[in-house]
């Protein structure tokens, strides 16, 4: 098969390769791009250690073709970072809550962190669970990582100017 | 775990996705969210010579309601079915049941189109689209066709729908204001396949139920629906049972999944009745 020539938005920057069309994101971005901050875990789907955010979705970018995401906009959790390099906020309170043991399930719960609460900036704690249940820890038993996420959902409203806390709640209810 | 090689298209019309599975026949599939089709791909069970992804097909997408009536574009997510405000105030159903499929990350890619079209016993919403009488809208070579959801399974992955057909939107009626509705779902843990599910509709004189995973397709029984309509509990679990056929499996035995059956469905019959206005 013919390689194809890939071109999309990586944490702000424009990068590109050529990939076979069997090629998964997980693997373009891992070894054609050095970017190891997503990791493999199951490869089956089920574990979301290769959770990336592309065009604001949380997705597991081992069940996705590198070329299903040409043009697209990614960020992974390098991409999380403040611009001078330190750690944002949700990674700062992953560390100062202790919400990683191992860390190998951490680059996709904050990942995935990130977009639910781009979504839901003030989540329950049900909520939280809820948000992250596509995400697997053999460590932590989850107790601090959803502490880590409401401490960064407070820090991140406290930041804004008190008249945009009119976010509401989703309401999304846990079905299970 | 990488699947074998194939080759990718993008095309921006319908017209040009039915022409690309017309020329590669057999060897071309399309691709909606993925979320199916890839791991059988990763696992080679599913192998291609031409992949059509429909991300680009404007005309797939979009949620509209108007006059008694739900149409959604086959490419609609379930993240974005679960989001969609009207929607969940016309049918109420549908939510509950988009909320218990998979995790997050699924629903943000897996669509409706896909999840119907797929064929796979275990998807939830084939049974949800039979309960609600929902309609599937075929687009191929010979034009427009459709098919009601409860003359779409044929068996395990085999549907009504043309190799070089594509499933373009679900038309669903709105249920009459007050009728009561749930989706119960049995499963081992978050992202799981049913074990059993169940979709009920109860309104002041009529009822439809549809149960998922307990056949090689989705059960709505005409029967189980007459006796909840006529209040009838105890008849309705008793047809459905007679309905399904489940097989034995990593989820139990078949004496399990019956009972499992019966309490998941009486769980959605309590729950309608108890929304029923
Ligand atoms: C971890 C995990 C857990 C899951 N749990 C559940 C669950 O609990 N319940 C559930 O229902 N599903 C579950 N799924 C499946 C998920 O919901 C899928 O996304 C869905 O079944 C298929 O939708 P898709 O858009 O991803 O389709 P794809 O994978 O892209 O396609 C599936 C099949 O349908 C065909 N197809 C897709 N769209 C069309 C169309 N418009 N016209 C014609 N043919 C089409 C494809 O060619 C393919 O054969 C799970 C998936 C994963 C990975
Ligand atoms: S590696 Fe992608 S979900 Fe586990
Ligand atoms: S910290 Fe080890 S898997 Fe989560």
């Amino acid at each position: 098969m013919s390689k194809m020539h890939i071109k999309f938005h990586l944490n702000g920057q424009e990068v590109e390769g050529l990939a076979e069309p069997r090629m998964l994101l997980i693997h373009f971005l891992r070894e054609n791009l050095k970017v190891t901050g997503p990791h493999i875990g199951c490869e089956t789907s089920h574990c979301g250690a290769c959770t990336v955010d592309l065009n604001g979705k949380s997705v597991k970018s081992c069940t996705l073709f590198a070329c299903q995401a040409d043009g697209a906009a990614i960020t992974t959790v390098e991409g999380l970072t403040n611009p001078d390099g330190t750690l944002g906020v949700l990674q700062e309170m992953f560390r100062e809550h202790h919400g990683l043991q191992c860390g190998f399930c951490t680059p996709g719960m904050i990942t995935r962190a990130h977009r639910l609460l781009q979504e839901n900036p003030t989540p329950t704690e049900e909520e939280v669970r809820f948000g992250i249940s596509g995400n697997l820890c053999r460590c932590t038993g989850y107790q601090n990582i959803v502490k880590a996420i409401l401490a960064a959902a407070e820090q991140l409203n406290a930041h804004k100017a008190p008249s945009s806390s009119e976010a509401v709640g989703q309401n999304v209810e846990a079905a299970e | 775990m990488i699947p074998a090689g194939f080759e990718y298209h993008r095309p921006a019309d319908l017209a040009s996705a039915v022409g690309l599975l017309q020329e590669h026949g057999e060897e071309a599939r399309v691709v909606a969210g993925g979320h199916s089709l890839i791991p059988m791909m990763k696992l080679r069970m599913a192998e291609l010579g031409h992949l059509v992804d429909l991300q680009a097909i404007g005309e797939l997408k979009g949620i509209e309601i108007a006059d008694g009536t739900a149409i959604l574009g086959a490419m609609t997510t379930q993240h974005e079915l679960i989001e969609h405000a009207d929607l969940a105030t016309a049918i109420p159903l549908l939510r509950e049941a988009a909320l218990q499929i998979a995790d997050p990350q699924v629903r943000y890619l897996g669509t409706v189109g896909g999840n119907v079209a797929n064929g796979d016993p275990g998807n939830d919403m084939p049974g949800l689209m039979q309960c609600l009488g929902a309609r599937f809208e075929l687009y191929g070579p010979a034009g427009t066709r459709q098919v009601a959801a409860r003359d779409f399974y044929e068996s395990a992955y085999f549907t009504a729908r043309a190799d070089d057909e594509i499933l373009t939107k679900v038309t669903i009626p709105v249920p009459a204001a007050g009728t009561g509705y749930a989706y119960a779902k049995q499963k081992r843990k978050i992202g799981d396949y049913a074990t059993a599910a169940a979709a009920v509709l109860v309104g002041t004189a009529s009822a439809s139920v549809a149960m998922t995973n307990l056949s090689d397709t989705p059960v709505w029984s005409e029967e189980a629906g007459m006796a909840l309509a006529n209040g009838d509990i105890e008849g309705c679990v008793a047809a459905m049972l007679a309905a399904i056929d489940p097989q034995e499996d990593m989820r139990g035995p078949i004496a399990f999944k019956k009972h499992v059956a019966a309490v998941i469905l009486r769980r959605a019959i309590d729950s309608a009745l108890s929304r029923r206005a």
